[in-house]
């Protein structure tokens, strides 16, 4: 697969350089493509996303494991799953006519208005942008964190949490002391899968990132992702950019696959440490 | 530390609202909870459970909204007409999406499920742990974390190639093909591992070979959990949309020619919800509709299945 990609993609490779990474100007119309505002599309959007996703999930996945009655952990859980079986180009469409204009927009322009003075909340902001992509990856994201977390805090022995309540523990300081430290290398992980999820997610960031080549330092004005500037330029690009969009694919997987090793390789750290 | 007593219903009532345990029957709580404790208790409940109602907001308005505007265009002719070309008129369907989707689906499945459940044979019954069987696994683990835009890429520079323009419904079935494989083979593993071996003992007395023991005894047994893994797949790559966009390019016609540009019921939403004209923005919120049931019944299959195969165990 990385053999015929970059074979491809090898005539931009060649023409670009380096700076196909660390060129910020992408320009078909002068053979000039350089992907670093989509690289950095891809990281912001999903770093957002697991800001909100990681709490969410691991509120959703405490409550299953430790603080639900059995009579609703089943609707819940079925609930999560539901979550998880729609497809995305469903979330896109729910996102960019439903909740852009109902919830993400006016929360972005609340913080223009009064948090416009930082850089990364800095207005106009015309709906589409890094942040409403960012919060609908992690409605995406949550039921496969929820999930992973769900079975690792399952893993916790029941005489740790008795012992912890014998101490006198309150609840919290039962979760806080028994069920979380052992959790951490699963949760890590758990997290990380997610995050490679929502770097390779391309139809919820086409639609809701407002497909712009440029770099912004605010959060709430438009981007792109490398995956969702492939999704809407594909069918009308030329050869040439084709074969930067091509390589771009390239670009990402690399990213992917660096990440799943980190996940990997942190998960192996934490369960040698215990 | 200061001791009191209480009855035993007020104890219970203590007890849930503080999440403190106390020794059953003794009528006694413990040491009194200093109040910061019992402050800090107190908030991450409530944090935990403003969570879980922020996580399950969305599920209940992205159903109702689908329902809803989905509901209202959906009609007869939308499930059997194709999409006009003008994006401003109203009526017409996405038939000519569900007949790719169908195509493309279905191909795919008769490509991964044969390939997918002998790997997963293989990996079970001959391979065990040996060079082959771990880079089996090494591979399949490797491109679940695959961003789907990536293989939709992938078979584009092989079958598509740049210039040539040869977006094919082939090209797409292939895609999909890719996507569903791990999925398959990872799950079916599973499904093998937990047939008791007693199973294959007992054909072995009974003198049967070793690829008998498999197609009558070891498949059969694991069928039920296996179709679990085939459904989740399927319900997977209907809803793939990405690797599509770059492998069959997306027509309004109806094709149902391999070798030819096709589109899919995702695509097509996609395409027109992305359209200022509410005449396909409501042919989009139908075409959701239509996905989602489609999508939620293979679901609901593997669900069954599972609670089946378990109920056999």
């Amino acid at each position: 697969m990385v053999a015929s990609t970059t074979n491809t993609a090898f005539p931009r490779f060649q023409a670009e350089g380096i700076s196909f990474i660390t060129g910020s100007e992408w320009n078909p119309n002068e053979d000039t493509y350089g992907i670093l505002p989509f690289i950095y599309g891809t990281l912001v959007t999903s770093f957002i996303a697991l800001i909100i996703a990681i709490p969410m999930s691991l509120g959703v996945a405490l409550f299953l494991t430790e603080y639900a009655p059995r009579w609703i952990r089943r609707p819940v859980e079925y609930a999560v799953d539901l979550l998880a079986a729609v497809p995305s180009v469903i979330y896109g469409l729910w996102g960019l006519l439903v909740v852009l204009p109902w919830l993400i927009r006016p929360v972005e322009e609340f913080l223009a208005k009064i948090l416009g003075w930082i850089p990364i909340f800095a207005g106009p902001t015309t709906g589409v942008s890094y942040f409403a992509a960012g919060v609908i990856l992690a409605i995406m994201i949550t039921p496969i964190i929820t999930s992973l977390s769900r079975e690792v805090f399952r893993t916790v022995p029941m005489g740790d949490r008795h012992a912890a309540y014998a101490m006198g523990a309150t609840r919290w300081e039962m979760v806080k002391e028994a069920v979380l430290p052992r959790s951490r290398a699963g949760v890590i992980g758990a997290s990380m899968l997610g995050l490679g999820r929502a770097l390779g997610e391309t139809i919820v960031v086409a639609m809701l990132s407002g497909n712009r080549n440029e770099i912004d330092a605010s959060l709430i004005r438009a981007g792109s992702s490398i995956a969702g500037k492939i999704a809407n330029n594909f069918a009308e690009a030329g050869k040439d950019q084709i074969e930067a969009l091509v390589g771009m694919g390239v670009v990402l997987f690399v990213i992917t696959i660096i990440v799943n090793m980190a996940a990997r390789a942190m998960v192996w750290r934490f369960a040698r440490v215990r | 530390m200061r001791y009191f007593k209480r009855q035993e219903a007020s104890v219970q009532g203590f007890e849930r609202w503080t999440g403190v345990r106390t020794a059953p029957g003794s009528g006694l709580v413990g040491a009194r909870l200093s109040g910061r404790r019992l402050w800090r208790n107190r908030s991450r409940t409530i944090l935990i459970g403003a969570a879980v109602a922020i996580t399950l907001f969305p599920v209940l308005w992205i159903l109702e909204e689908i329902f809803r505007r989905g509901g209202s265009a959906m009609s007869w002719e939308f499930i059997t007409s194709s999409t006009p070309f003008s994006v401003m008129k109203s009526g017409g369907g996405f038939l000519n999406g569900l007949v790719g989707t169908g195509m493309m689906v279905g191909l795919a499945a008769a490509i991964s499920i044969p390939l997918g459940t002998m790997a997963a044979v293989y990996l079970v019954e001959y391979g065990k742990n040996n060079w082959l069987a771990k880079v089996i696994r090494f591979f399949s683990d490797v491109m679940t974390g695959v961003p789907s835009i990536f293989v939709g890429i992938f078979i584009y520079t092989i079958l598509v190639k740049p210039e040539q323009f040869t977006y094919s419904a082939l090209a797409g079935a292939a895609a999909l093909a890719i996507i569903m494989m791990p999925i398959i083979v990872r799950s079916s593993e599973e499904m093998l591992k937990l047939v008791p071996n007693e199973l294959r003992d007992a054909s072995y007395a009974l003198g049967a070979a070793k690829w008998q023991t498999v197609i009558k005894v070891v498949l059969p047994a694991a069928a039920p959990g296996m179709t679990t893994g085939i459904s989740l797949a399927i319900a997977r790559a209907g809803g793939e949309t990405a690797p599509l966009i770059v492998t069959i390019l997306g027509t309004l016609h109806l094709s149902t020619s391999l070798f030819g540009p096709n589109t899919a019921l995702p695509l097509l939403i996609y395409t027109q919800a992305g359209q200022a004209a509410e005449a396909a923005q409501a042919r989009a919120w139908a075409g959701a509709l239509e996905l989602l049931a489609i999508v939620l019944v293979f679901t609901i299959v593997a669900r069954v299945m599972s609670s089946r195969s378990r109920i056999s165990q």
